[in-house]
């Protein structure tokens, strides 16, 4: 994650002077639980690709190769729409991984 | 007429124009002479006319402004703060409830940063419903981020009028401010007062360039985004910075209005405090009532003077220290009532000043003028007599409330 600015860093107001700059704030220090994806019971139907609403599912060559978690809320709807058996993508709590 | 010659930042002094306005056509006047980009209204007793006259040098064709006719204050509010992004040097006026209503939107503006100006013709808020004067409306909007400035007088509130632009878009603020001025007893009040030459308002108050600009396809901003916790407080930090930096701006913009007009404004004025035991510190037309009572009381013979508190927000801590500490006693006046309170908000705020000073000063809290009851020279003598004589009980006390 990068450095948050001090105050006398950042516009004044809140302005954003420039546009796009959505794609810089990181998401994913919003994150309570964290998507994972199980590659071995994927069966690439892409539904995770389609329904995550921060296009954080990370397709390499039509296949799903994992997540951003820069910028992943953690929102686990790709979980949820997962329609493999046994479920391909699980939620983990953050926690789990604070040692990372 | 003299115009107005800005060298090196000195000001050449200008010929006044003599005239009789109210309040309410004094600060019209003084923005017809600025020649706003954009001014929004919406009519509420008794800042109606302040409004209509402006309108008036719409329709005739006198100033360039944008007026736009809103539904309500709120409106008149978001009004101002959308043109204030897009580049335009803008102004509103209300009071009472219309300034209840723009609630929201009063720290929208002073949270943006946009250095909107708006006169504020102190009226008691409802209920029960009342159209007089007192400072209950902008005593409410105290911690809304607004610079607040009080006007004495017709004069004063015309200069005040010129000033907050100047103050509002100074690089270092970036602030809103509400110039105030006592509902009736100034509004509708005609006095005598000298005018500034249209060339000199205009030459004094410059043009305004805005940094960042809404409507700048070049340079695409986004205003007023969502700020989470971690940064909406660095957001916050800039603006406590912004109302620290605001006394110096003031007083440099008073030091050219002076240059200009031979009217200086201090953020308080003192009155013949310099041998005064005692004092009463008030804001608004009361100041002058006071100052009345001052003068006869000295011809008796009585140290007594007074403290005028010109700038409320921020508040001139040191200035009012320095000013009360070598007094006996003093009696802070407050046109409004903060209930639950230990009294009334300029009370509380003077005694928060002095407290962790060396002074032994004693203070007591005169409440008065509430839904426009009246004050006169008669009602403020008796407390001039009690500070003189030590008597500071009731500590907290209503005048002319019947009991």
């Amino acid at each position: 994650m990068s450095q948050l600015k001090k105050w006398k860093e950042v516009p004044r107001g809140g302005l954003i002077l420039k546009p796009g700059s959505a794609a810089e704030y990181e998401t994913g220090t919003w994150r309570t639980f964290r998507p994972i994806h199980h590659e071995d019971k994927c069966i690439q139907c892409l539904r995770c690709w389609i329904y995550c609403p921060d296009a954080a599912v990370i397709v390499k060559d039509g296949k799903v190769v994992g997540f951003d978690y820069v910028h992943c809320k953690g929102c686990g709807i790709c979980a949820r729409e997962c329609p493999a058996e046994p479920v391909a993508i699980t939620m983990s709590p953050e926690s789990d991984f604070d040692k990372e | 007429m003299t115009i107005a010659q800005t060298k090196r930042g000195k000001n050449t002094r200008v010929a006044g124009i003599r005239t009789a306005l109210t309040g309410n056509d004094a600060v019209a006047e003084a923005w017809r002479q600025v020649d706003l980009d954009v001014v929004a209204a919406y009519p509420i007793t008794p800042q109606t006319e302040l409004m209509h006259k402006f309108a008036e040098f719409v329709a005739d064709g006198k100033v360039t402004t944008k007026l736009v006719l809103v539904e309500s204050e709120h409106s008149a509010m978001s009004c101002v703060i959308g043109a204030s992004a897009s580049g335009c040097r803008c102004a509103t006026a209300t009071c009472a409830n219309g300034l209840a209503l723009m609630w929201e939107m009063l720290y929208i503006a002073a949270s943006l940063r946009y250095p909107i100006v708006m006169a504020d013709v102190n009226r008691a808020l409802s209920g029960p419903l009342n159209i007089h004067c007192d400072h209950s409306d902008t005593m409410g909007a105290r911690d809304a981020g607004w610079i607040h400035l009080f006007s004495e007088n017709v004069q004063e509130a015309y200069d005040n009028a010129i000033q907050a632009f100047r103050i509002a878009e100074h690089p270092d603020i970036l602030l809103p401010v509400m110039v105030m001025l006592d509902g009736f007893i100034l509004s509708h009040t005609t006095e005598v007062l000298e005018l500034v030459p249209d060339d000199a308002v205009r030459a004094f108050v410059g043009e305004y360039k805005p940094d960042y600009l809404l409507l700048d396809p070049a340079h695409p901003i986004t205003v007023g985004p969502l700020d989470l916790p971690d940064y909406y407080f660095e957001h916050k930090r800039q603006q406590i910075e912004a109302m620290e930096a605001v006394p110096a701006v003031v007083t440099k913009v008073a030091e050219e209005y002076a240059e200009l007009t031979g009217r200086h404004y201090g953020f308080i004025e003192p009155y013949r405090l310099d041998d005064a035991r005692v004092a009463i510190v008030a804001l608004g037309s009361t100041a002058g009532t006071t100052k009345a009572t001052v003068d006869i009381l000295r011809e008796e013979g009585k140290p007594v003077g007074m403290v005028k508190v010109r700038m409320f927000r921020p508040f001139p801590v040191k200035e009012l220290v320095d000013a009360l500490s070598g007094l006996d006693a003093v009696a802070v006046f407050d046109r409004s009532a903060s209930f639950g309170a230990m009294g009334g908000p300029v009370y509380i705020e003077t005694l928060a000043a002095l407290y962790g000073t060396r002074t032994n000063v004693r203070v007591m809290n005169g409440i008065y003028g509430l839904g426009g009851r009246d004050i006169g020279t008669s009602l403020i003598r008796p407390v001039f007599e009690d500070l003189l004589k030590g008597k500071m009980e009731p500590q907290v006390r209503y005048i002319s409330v019947r009991e």
